[in-house]
Parts: structure tokens; sequence; C-alpha cells
């Protein structure tokens, strides 16, 4: 393994940890706040290919909004049959992610070829050359997308406005313990919807970033369980955002490592059970770090005034 | 408006209230799935597809013939037994989302038995027994992650889920694959095929395995000590904990349950589908993805009840069957992942606990306001 290897190795694992990462701090605050979204999976798939389809239509910064704005509308609907209805979460989230897996393969058939979508890196338009990905900052190790400046920075954020500041606390006390909050006149199910959009513009923003700005193309099983690993992410941090970073750069680390054998043309393993690492991974990472970790009283707890 | 007439229409109200509530849990699915087939008409018209000649050829497809049905019935063979793998751990308080992986694991299992020759019956016992332990075992890691470290099955399964996927297309790729078709693994042999029920089309014998564990299922929640055990477990774990119920035991049960519907439902696929009763590696398990993430839009559409799930798995088996018609049909025909898409929709209202007193809400609320508004500006004049 060489150095350029590893330099490789590492451009890949950022590049990977990038949808993680977004995925898991939004989930973050969705979960502080109270409210469980297992649909990450579906807002991942669904935005990946809204995002393409913005992108093919208005350029990159177009497909990433788009990304962002259908994950924010799904998560709204999420919070409002989760709050204002008293839904069961988990319910809602297996429903969206069977909806996205129906809804994506049905729109890829739409637009051609069954099972895939290539996403161009430029078009022709009026006889100028019109970008459709998001382009690659070129530094002298290799083409890095701009988008993992913003998931290396965000969690800071996130962390700074969790521990710091007013509203960061409003969320927490909606979680934690929403009858005191709403005695205080915090407005608990507003306070939740907000937090749902949040974290489903940043999944959205994180889908639209797959087939946009890293991958350039969208299939019917693009989110590979990503939405899942976030989760994941996030049951390791114990809803701490810079350890959620963390986690998420050590299953992108291994999802890379994985991509990598798979290229060794030794094949020293089958290429299926390469496949297999980054859940492997994620089921000992989760297993060995939970224990110490304490979610929010209330969590998954539709909150109802007396 | 007096006093008297107001007490005796909300009396009224909560009269026609309490009559719904008795029929509450079939009108809800019955509304759920009439929102997820309006959803999927919405999605179809803005695609430019006809919704109403794709619902009509959907259910001729499904439902229009005995061919049809027996169609249609085959397709809700499998998703019975996924739908009890969820509904019996969610009885027991747990989201076992992890059908997929064992049902691929079952079906795996399955295919192991044409390495040996068996009287017939016995060699379906076996093949039965192998799925079932698969699956059971697949269960197992899962469950006892959750008892033993705390970790949250959703996350445990769904990794499952991946692995087993991996895995069973190794084995179907490398190591039971068929030597003279590499695409595909070796068949079942005659011995151990479930016999066609009814001849020209797939529905086999196996249905009665799934009808059969579904009854089994439901003697066992309802009818016996350790099944309320479960079911309390699930409603109050506290509560049960405090009156003597161990929960860890209730865990273990409930996934190895869950396990083994789901290894039975891959043997009924592998021995019971007609023609190659075989795996296909090389196309990605085509017969095998996706029952298990459909047989939980059946478990709760059959509000968890094993005999709510037969209705909803036929349902739905019917969706899957005049699916596959509705996308040879007509001149712009629907594409089969429409059906997912009603589901997915299906499940969403599903989780809306209030789904019937969503629209009445709406109507009370909206009276209650005029009538406040109309009150205060009597007061004012007077």
């Amino acid at each position: 393994m060489s150095f350029s290897d590893i330099i490789s190795l590492l451009r890949i694992s950022l590049h990977a940890m990038v949808p993680l990462a977004l995925t898991a701090v939004g989930e973050i605050v969705g979960e502080t706040a109270g409210l469980f979204n297992i649909g990450l999976e579906g807002i991942l798939l669904i935005c990946a290919f809204a995002g393409a389809l913005g992108a093919e239509a208005g350029g990159p910064y177009v497909g990433l909004l788009v990304g962002m704005g259908v994950g924010g509308v799904i998560a709204l609907l999420f919070a409002v049959i989760n709050t204002y209805w008293r839904g069961t979460q988990m319910v809602t989230g297996i429903g969206i992610n069977l909806f996205a897996m129906g809804f994506v393969a049905f729109g890829l058939i739409k637009l051609g070829a069954p099972g895939f979508h290539m996403v161009p890196a430029n078009v022709m338009v009026d006889g100028a050359e019109k970008a459709v990905q998001l382009a690659k900052l070129r530094t002298p190790w290799g083409m890095y997308s701009p988008i993992i400046l913003v998931a290396l920075i965000l969690p800071f954020i996130v962390h700074w406005f969790l521990k710091r500041t007013r509203a960061g606390l409003m969320l927490k006390a909606a979680g934690e313990m929403p009858e005191a909050a709403d005695v205080a006149g915090i407005n608990i199910n507003r306070i939740r919807i907000l937090a749902a959009i949040f974290g489903g513009v940043l999944a959205g923003l994180a889908g639209a970033y797959m087939s946009v700005a890293w991958l350039g193309l969208v299939t019917k099983g693009l989110s590979a369980g990503r939405g899942f690993i976030a989760l994941a992410c996030v049951v390791f941090s114990g809803l701490n955002p810079l350890l959620a970073l963390l986690a998420a750069f050590i299953f992108g680390f291994f999802q890379a490592l994985a991509e990598w054998v798979k290229t060794l043309p030794s094949k020293p393993i089958p290429g299926e059970f390469v496949s297999m690492l980054p859940y492997i991974v994620t089921l000992l990472v989760v297993s060995g770090a939970i224990g110490r970790v304490r979610f929010p009283k209330f969590l998954g707890v539709p909150y109802k005034r007396e | 408006m007096s006093i008297k007439e107001t007490q005796q229409q909300s009396r009224l109200l909560r009269g026609v209230h309490r009559t719904l509530t008795g029929l509450h849990p079939a009108l809800e699915s019955l509304i759920a799935a009439l929102v997820g087939l309006l959803v999927g008409a919405i999605l179809m018209a803005v695609w430019g597809y006809d919704p109403w000649k794709a619902y009509i050829a959907l259910l001729q497809g499904a439902y229009g013939g005995s061919y049809e049905w027996a169609s249609s019935l085959t397709r809700a063979t499998p998703l019975i037994l996924t739908a009890l793998t969820f509904s019996i751990c969610l009885r027991a308080g747990m989201f076992n989302i992890g059908a997929e992986g064992q049902l691929f694991m079952g079906a795996t299992a399955a295919i192991c038995i044409s390495f040996f020759a068996l009287p017939p019956g016995l060699h379906h016992i076996v093949g039965l027994l192998f799925a079932a332990i698969a699956g059971a075992a697949w269960s197992l890691v899962p469950a006892a992650l959750k008892i033993m470290r705390g970790v949250s099955e959703v996350i445990s399964t769904i990794m499952f889920n991946w692995i087993a996927k991996w895995l069973a297309l190794y084995l179907a790729i490398y190591v039971l694959v068929d030597p003279i078709r590499a695409e595909k693994t070796v068949s079942i042999p005659l011995s151990a095929r479930f016999p066609l029920l009814v001849a020209r089309t797939d529905l086999s014998y196996g249905i009665f395995v799934s009808v059969a564990f579904a009854l089994v299922i439901y003697f066992l929640l309802w009818h016996t000590a350790t099944g309320y055990e479960l079911r309390a477990a699930g409603l109050n774990p506290a509560a049960a904990r405090y009156g003597g119920i161990p929960n860890k035991r209730t865990m273990f049960l409930s996934f190895i349950l869950g396990g083994i519907a789901a290894g039975l439902a891959g043997a009924t696929i592998v021995m019971g589908l007609p023609p190659t009763y075989a795996i296909y590696g090389g196309g990605g398990l085509p017969q095998l993805v996706n029952m298990g993430f459909d047989g939980m839009a059946v478990a709760m559409v059959g509000r968890n009840h094993p005999l709510g799930i037969i209705i909803a798995a036929i349902f739905f088996g019917g969706l899957n069957a005049g699916g596959r018609v509705m996308q040879f049909y007509g001149s712009s025909p629907v594409p089969l992942e429409m059906v997912r898409v009603v589901m997915g929709a299906i499940v969403i209202a599903m989780s809306i606990p209030e789904l019937i007193r969503v629209f009445p809400i709406v109507a009370t609320g909206s009276r209650n306001l005029l009538r406040a508004l109309r009150g205060n500006r009597k007061e004012e004049s007077a």
C-alpha cells in the first residue's frame, strides 16, 4: 500500500463521510427535540433523485436546493403526522422508506433506463457548456467536493447551537421534559416540527450531494442503508454532533476500504464479503458504544397537553 | 340553541362515535388503503398516465377470474409470513425490520435440501425445518444484541438484512450454484416441491403453510399464557416486569417466532413457486427482494392481527399480481413500481392513529369555532 493509495483511500472516505455526517447531524437535532425519524433512508433516496432532476434543469446549485426543499417537505409531513396527529413515528418512517423505494424506481423507469440514471457532468445549452454536477475543488491531493467542507464545519455549529444558545436549550427541553417546556411557554409541536424540517433539509442535501456532487448517478438502491448507518452514528454519538462526525468518518472509511479492496487485482476476499464490511463494522461499533448513551426521555412520544 | 338541544346533539355525536370505534380498526385500514390508492392515482396523473384505466387493469389482473385469484393468493403466501414476523415482534413491543434478511436465509437453507434425497412428505418437512431454523438463527443475533448490549433492533436488523443479502448472493453464486445454468442455484427436487393447488397457475400448497402458521400464531398469542405474557410485555413493559413476566424471555421468543415465520416465507417461495424452484443469484435474488418490506405494510394494514394479516395479504398480493398485468396494459402501461408507491402511502396513512377522526376533527373543529364566534357576538349584543 503506497502513499498515493492512502491518500486516495482518505479521499474516498471523506466523500463517503459526507452523507452520513449531514444526515446524522440533522437527525441529532430532530432526536434532541423528541422526533425519531427512521425515514431518513427514504428521504436520502428521493432527494438524490429530485436533486439530479433539479441539477439537469438548472445547474448544480438548483439541484442541491431542490434536494433540500424536497427533504424539508417530506420531513414536514412526517413531523405534522407525529406532532399534531400523534402518529407512530416508526410506522411513518417505514412508510416513507417504502414510498421512496417505489417512487424512485418508478421515476427511473419514466426517465428511460430502469434501475439507474446517469447525471452528466456537463450539458450543451445553446452551444455553451453548462455544468450539471457540482465542480470538485482541485487540490494537490486530488479532487474534493466542496460539500465536504460543509459536512466538516456544520457539526461544530450545531454543537454550539445545542449547547450554548437559548433555542438549543428549548429544543432539548422539548425532548426531555415537554410538560415543563410547555408551561414555560414553548410551543412543543412547533419546535419539534422545525427541528424535523432542519433534519429533513440536511438529509435532502446529503441525498442531492450523492447524485449531483459525488457519484453522478441515481440508482434505485443508491442510499444502500446510509440512512440507517446515519442512525447508527447518532446512537454512537449520544446526540453529540462532534462524535457523530467522528462516527461518520469511521463508517465512511470502511465503505471506502470495501471499495478499495474490491478494486485490488489479486481479489483476496470475495466481493460479496467485502460489501458486508460497512454493515458489520456498524454493528460492532454500535454494540460496543452503547450503554453510556442516554437519549431524551420523551423521544418518540407524542406530546399531548392534559 | 338551548342547553338541552346541545346535550342531545353531543350525545348523538358520541353514539355515532362509539359505533365507529367498534368498526375502528377495519375502517381505518380501509381509509388508509383508499388514501394510498388516491396518492397513487394523483402521482400517475402527474406523470401522465390514466389512473382510472390503470386501476381497472390492476383490479382485473388481481381478482378478475380464477387464474387471477390464484395469482394473487400466490403473491400473498410469503407476505402473510413476513407480516407475521413484523407483527409478532410489534405485539411484544419491538420493531423487527429484519424479515427481509431472515427470508433470504430461509430460502437459502431450503435450497440446501436439494443435495440429499428423501421420500416426499418427509423432504417437505425437512425443507421447512431447515428454513425455519435458518430464519430463527438469523434473528437471534439482533435479539441477543438487544438484550445484552441494548442495541436498537431497528439498526441491527437492517444491518443484518444487508449482510444476509450479500451472504445469500455469495452462496447462490459460488456454493449452491447450478452446474449447468450459472445464473441460478440448483432447483429443489420434485420430492420436495409443493404440488400445485390449481392446475396451470402458480398457486401451490405452500399457501397452507402460511395460513396454518398464521392460525398457530393466533392461537399462541390469544389463547395461551405465553402469548398473554408476550402481549402484556408489548403493551406495558414496566407493568409486565412488575407482574413477574421475564421480558428478556418474551423478547427472545418473539424474535425466534418472527424468524421462523420469515424463514418459512423463504421456503414457500423456493419450494412452491414455479417454474424454477430456485434462487437467481445472477439477477440479485429477484423473487425474494422486498418481500420483507412489503410484509411490514401488510402487517400494518392487517392491524397486527393474524386474521387481519391474511385479509391484508390477499389485498397486497392482489396489488402485486394486478401490477404485473397493469405494466403490460394499454398504450401507456404503468410500471409495477407504482404498487410500492401505493404501499408506502398506505403505511404513512396507517401511522396516524386517529385517521378516521382526522376528517371529523376538521368538521367539528370548524363547527365549534363558528358556534363560539356566534356565541361571542350574542354576548356582545346582549
